[in-house]
């Protein structure tokens, strides 16, 4: 390894080059459970030239790779497994191009996505991208790679579906463009006329490219935004109550949620409607359609529309929430992490059902969330469970309830999203052996030396 | 558990059957109504147990003080017709439990009650609470509970009533001003009814700012207002109590407008329509009850109930009508600032 | 200060909201923009420290620089989502104090402590020059109802000596009764504080509080707001009783008693919220009382201010040890370059430190004949009848 942190040097500059034993513990770990791992150095490199050197070193002396955004995924998928290189992203913070008339932007591939939000809402106050419910340092690149979710999921798919293209830094070191922008100036499609090549680094944890830029699909932004949350106390009416409200082809965003405190939400089911308009009048025609969309649960007594104190709504409201990290800190201990199987929305009653018998298993304070994703296709559920980090034991009960988790969801026919190593390992397993086998052609052949975020889609 | 002093002979030989036939939101003939009614007493199935809307006006109406709005929430709760769906009965509740935090001032012998509601300590402040400020309750071990007479729960009520008032007295208050109409109504409509003993004394804030006003008279200056009154579901519990804001009015040179939706024809803000009956009707409520605002040619909305704020505010003032709540209102008179505002 | 800080430091969940402003327009710790290693963050320090706590890390120059080039700022404490978040400088404090008694403090904070212990001062500078710039200023008597209470900077660093001689004047155009301590005046103790050397801080408090005392002391009035936080918020623990203020808040009140009358200038002039007035102490609109009264415009606003303010850098005696220097994302350097941005030709200030920060700054920018830093009381001054 001698020589590597002086290569590394000369391509980054000495201030962002690290193999001190401060950057290697912090970048090591994630504030998920997931075991950590030091890596030997981590590097924050300014623009796609000096990836691409990094990279090529990386192939030629056989180190590891890592590309790091936020960290925040929880479930591992940056610890550096094998040791070698953490490519921190978000040095590469530039907003490149914003086509107004054509509804995208162009960004570096460290964009957080607090920063794009403030910058279209200073300057192009009437398009709006999809942003995730997670911390504003989150980037945009690495919630694509994941196949992440925003307030927009619920129109328009996963956040990959809004990818519009990419600049790509290969294993082997070519810089190459994914997408409209491989033929045109323009970056209005990812793959479509042509082959798909997204698909071979979208989903793929880094274990494939580093996304260097990446193009987004942005979406009107109405004036004015509000919330209707229908609570029910039975889980069975959900897959229901989502069908007649996606009917509607109104709704922004619909995010289902259970929790046993504050005491206010325990026992009961509560569905965020989100819905969006230009005037007043747009808003309430909207807010009697789902009303009426709902009207015979209201009949029934099976559900209905919650009074919202104005303190609450502006929490919900907020995109990002910033109230959903204080799940980390229910137990005083800095720490949450979740399982998120995708499933079809008729599941949904038998996975909430499952949360709350491994919170009382495992003797761990849960909260089960679902996000309802293109007109419900299907849903992003999660099992999250809140730990203390200083309780060795709790950190090993909350593992064992997310495992089970990751289990039952597996053997329903779920998709594990942003797995964790377990987590790809029983998908891989119920794999079609002839998908896993073009998995694994795919991974060889752009990563023939196997340095790219190693241990992850080990076939 | 106390029970319900309710006399059905007096139902038996009552012509007018205002109860029902009075009802807002039933049309209901006398013949109906009596034949209804007797249904409701002898705990058998009638539509009126699910139709109505639990604006409590029938406890107003009823000219002989029999509380056939209590009787009609005890019967909802036994038949499981209920008014509001289940759910939002579980979250209120679960979310007005006691918890065993007493959340107190420095309590006197006479004391403010800000009920469960926040927004009256953000409200009650000033001259004119100076001498009571600092002696005060709230919270759930203080809360009156009659919201759940909109959700079908009058067990609630009876569990729950005994110890809030043991809550008080142990406080060692014997002067209880109630900044909350529905507080005032509890213990002095509710408890009544039940049977439930109420040892200390209960102001309504009406009558405190009233006198407060009268101690403070050399700061008035009038308003010259024409304002609408919203009169809210439990003023029908406590009916008498009406004249204090024609009091206050005069005293700050306030015109309480005439208008179609006032005293006895009074609409609610509507709030739990929306929960218990869906959009329509909430909104139609709504609709009339601003429009007659807006034709009365008021300048102000003046609450009574702080919970009426959320749903009405901001609605009343789109269409040029300025909220405020009583209490700010004296305030004002008094060259105060209000502490509620609507920012459109 | 007690070592709560060991029991709670590990419910960090290094979420990273603490980087940001309020609406993520903008990085806004000054310790992450200058050196962008996720280490250099709050929720970096934090879990560093506890690693180091935990005996998982071995004291080092690296986790000292970590640790010592956060300014105490409390953009981390606005905008951290969590329950302790009030507590998160506190606990850097204090684990700065464990340090100290460790005896593993970097060489140029030692050199602070050891200036302030022998001199009085971070500067290394005489006792004897603390009140040279003060020629022919009152000595403080017990009949004045302010003491006017300079602190270091003000004294002894040309440019914040400029604010020290603009003040007075104000005072005393406005017949404020008042006078300074001269070469009796001690450091007021806030960076002491801050750096974690409790033994001094003790030491500095006491002997300011007892010589307030024997003066008779009843209201301060202060230049910089470094030492209004510190004796308004912490002196009183030791047993202070006087009113305290800055000098924004006096200001302003001779001006609403027209005992400051103005003539309105035509310039443009943003303004940078100190740290210790602003996310500190909640005051950020007397100081634009203040300079709204003396403009015919209005002020340009950076678009991080109040609340958002980004810090100068000056912050935990960074103004003398220098750590977040040598690079074009120093955080003065950073928040020069955005004030010249919003097209004002001055960028007025109310603290000494920021302003020692920012002028330095403007050199490094190459800005100087484009925008100059002024204090709120030389603005003042200036525009006085």
């Amino acid at each position: 390894m001698s020589g590597i942190y002086e290569s590394l040097v000369k391509i980054v500059g000495e201030d962002f080059v690290s193999n001190q034993q401060e950057e290697l513990y912090f970048y090591g770990r994630d504030p998920g459970v997931m075991p950590p791992h030091k890596p030997d150095y981590v590097v924050m490199p300014k623009n796609t030239e000096e990836v691409q050197q990094v990279v090529k070193l990386a192939n030629k002396e056989k180190i590891p790779i890592v590309p790091k955004g936020g960290g925040l995924a929880l479930t591992g998928l940056v610890i550096p497994l094998k040791g070698g290189i953490v490519m921190d992203m978000k040095r590469m913070d530039k907003i490149l191009e914003v086509n107004a008339k054509n509804r995208y932007v162009v960004v570096e591939g460290g964009v957080s996505q607090g920063i794009l939000k403030a910058f279209l809402d200073q300057n192009y106050p009437d398009l709006r991208h999809s942003v995730p419910e997670a911390p504003p340092i989150t980037t945009i690149a690495a919630n694509a790679v994941i196949h992440g979710q925003g307030r927009l999921s619920q129109q328009y798919g996963f956040n990959s579906d809004m990818v519009n293209g990419f600049e790509v830094v290969l294993p082997t070191g070519e810089i190459c463009k994914i997408g409209s922008c491989s033929v045109s100036p323009y970056w209005f499609s990812k793959g479509p006329p042509m082959p798909d090549l997204s698909g071979l680094f979208l989903g793929w944890l880094g274990t494939t490219g580093i996304i260097t830029k990446i193009g987004l699909k942005l979406y009107p932004k109405k004036r004015l935004i509000d919330v209707e949350v229908f609570v029910t106390d039975t889980e069975d009416i959900i897959p229901d109550v989502v069908y007649k409200i996606t009917h509607t082809e109104l709704i922004e965003d619909i995010g289902v949620w259970s929790q046993p405190k504050p005491r206010m939400f325990s026992g009961n089911f509560h569905l965020n409607i989100f819905f969006t308009g230009d005037t007043e009048e747009e808003l309430e025609l909207k807010r009697k359609i789902i009303y009426h969309a709902l009207q015979e649960y209201i009949d029934s007594k099976d559900g209905g529309f919650m009074q919202v104190p104005s303190d609450l709504k502006a929490a919900f409201l907020a995109n990002p929430q910033k109230t959903m990290s204080n799940f980390a800190d229910l137990r005083k201990g800095g720490g949450f992490e979740y399982s998120g199987p995708i499933i079809p929305v008729e599941l949904y009653p038998q996975f909430v059902k499952k949360v709350q018998e491994l919170g009382t298993k495992y003797r761990v304070i849960q909260n089960a969330s679902g996000r309802v994703i293109q007109q419900g296709h299907c849903m992003m559920f999660s099992f999250a469970f809140t730990f203390n980090r200083a309780d060795h034991d709790e950190l090993d009960r909350v593992r064992k309830a997310l495992h089970e988790a990751a289990e039952f969801g597996s053997e329903k026919g779920a998709l594990l999203w942003k797995p964790t190593l377990y987590e790809q390992k029983m998908m891989i397993d119920r794999m079609d052996p002839n998908t896993r086998n073009l998995m694994k052609k795919v991974k060889n052949l752009l990563d023939p030396n196997g340095i790219m975020n190693p241990g992850n889609w080990e076939v | 558990m106390p029970e319900l002093k309710f006399d059905k002979d007096k139902c038996a030989k009552c012509k007018s059957v205002n109860c029902l036939t009075m009802c807002q939101y039933m049309k209901l003939d006398k013949e109906q109504a009596k034949m209804e009614w007797q249904k409701i007493i002898k705990g058998e199935y009638s539509f009126v147990l699910e139709s109505c809307a639990t604006c409590y006006a029938c406890e107003e109406y009823c000219p002989q003080g029999n509380h056939p709005f209590y009787l009609l929430v005890e019967r909802q709760e036994q038949m499981d017709k209920l008014a509001s769906p289940r759910a939002l009965i579980k979250q209120w509740v679960n979310m007005t439990e006691f918890s065993g935090k007493f959340m107190v001032g420095q309590v006197k012998e006479r004391a403010i009650s800000f009920c469960f509601i926040p927004r009256l300590q953000q409200i009650a402040n000033g001259k004119l609470f100076e001498d009571v400020a600092s002696s005060w309750v709230m919270g759930a071990e203080f809360f009156c509970n009659a919201v759940f007479l909109h959700f079908s729960r009058m067990s609630v009520i009876q569990n729950r009533l005994p110890k809030v008032i043991d809550n008080i007295s142990k406080q060692g208050i014997k002067e209880l001003i109630c900044l909350h109409d529905e507080c005032w109504a509890t213990y002095n409509s509710i408890a009544p009814a039940y049977g439930i003993e109420v040892p200390f004394k209960t102001t309504h804030y009406f009558e405190y700012l009233h006198n407060e006003l009268v101690k403070n008279k050399r700061s008035i200056k009038l308003l010259n207002l024409k304002v609408a009154y919203q009169r809210n579901c439990s003023t029908r519990l406590i009916p008498q109590v009406d004249h204090w804001v024609d009091d206050i009015f005069k005293l700050i040179g306030v015109t309480r407008l005439e208008r179609e939706y006032d005293k006895k024809n009074a609409l609610c803000c509507g709030a739990l329509m929306f929960s218990s009956k869906g959009y329509d009707l909430g909104t139609d409520l709504q609709k009339r009850n601003i429009d007659d605002m807006v034709k009365s040619g008021a300048e102000y909305c003046v609450f009574n109930c702080p919970a009426c704020w959320d749903p009405l505010a901001e609605k009343v003032a789109k269409r040029g009508v300025k909220p405020i709540h009583m209490i700010d209102l004296c305030k004002m008179a008094i060259g105060e600032k209000p502490a509620l505002e609507v920012k459109i | 200060m007690d070592s709560k800080y060991t029991e709670q430091i590990h419910r960090c969940f290094r979420c990273g909201w603490c980087k940001f402003t309020s609406d993520y327009r903008d990085l806004n710790c000054p310790a992450y923009k200058r050196f962008r290693f996720d280490t250099y963050s709050t929720s970096g320090r934090l879990w560093l420290i506890r690693s180091w706590l935990n005996e998982e890390i071995k004291w080092s120059e690296r986790l000292s620089e970590i640790l010592y080039t956060c300014t105490a700022c409390k953009n981390c404490v606005e905008q951290c989502p969590m329950g302790f978040a009030p507590d998160i400088v506190d606990w850097i404090v204090q684990a700065r104090a464990d340090v100290v008694e460790s005896g593993q403090i970097p060489a140029r904070v030692s050199r602070f402590f050891e200036s302030v212990y022998g001199y009085g001062n971070p500067f290394k500078l005489l006792r004897s020059e603390r009140g040279a710039w003060a020629d022919g200023v009152k000595r403080y008597e017990h009949s004045d109802e302010y003491l006017l209470y300079i602190g270091c900077l003000g004294s002894y660093d040309e440019n914040a000596q400029k604010m020290s001689k603009s003040l007075v004047d104000l005072l005393n155009k406005a017949g404020v009764s008042f006078g300074i301590l001269g070469n009796d005046e001690e450091c007021c103790g806030n960076e002491v504080y801050t750096l974690g050397e409790e033994g001094l801080f003790q030491m500095l408090t006491e002997k300011n509080i007892r010589q307030f005392k024997e003066l008779g002391v009843k209201n301060i009035v202060t230049l910089s707001p470094h030492a209004f936080n510190i004796m308004k918020n912490t002196y009183p623990i030791y047993g202070a009783d006087f009113r305290v203020y800055h000098y924004t808040q006096l200001l302003n009140e001779m001006a609403e008693k027209k005992r400051l009358p103005q003539k309105k200038k035509k310039v443009k002039v943003t303004y940078h919220d100190p740290c210790f007035l602003g996310r500190y102490n909640r005051i950020y609109e007397e100081p634009r009382k203040l300079l709204k009264s003396i403009l015919d415009l209005d002020i340009v606003e950076m678009p991080r201010n109040r609340k958002d303010a980004f810090c100068c850098g000056g912050g935990s005696g960074n103004f003398a040890t220098d750590l977040l220097a040598g690079s074009e994302d120093s955080p003065s350097r950073v928040r020069v370059r955005e004030a010249h941005k919003t097209g004002a030709s001055i960028l007025a200030v109310a603290c000494p430190g920021c302003m020692v920060m920012l002028k330095d700054a403007i050199k490094a920018e190459n800005l100087e004949d484009k925008l100059t830093v002024m204090d709120v009381s030389q603005l003042m001054l200036e525009s006085s009848i």
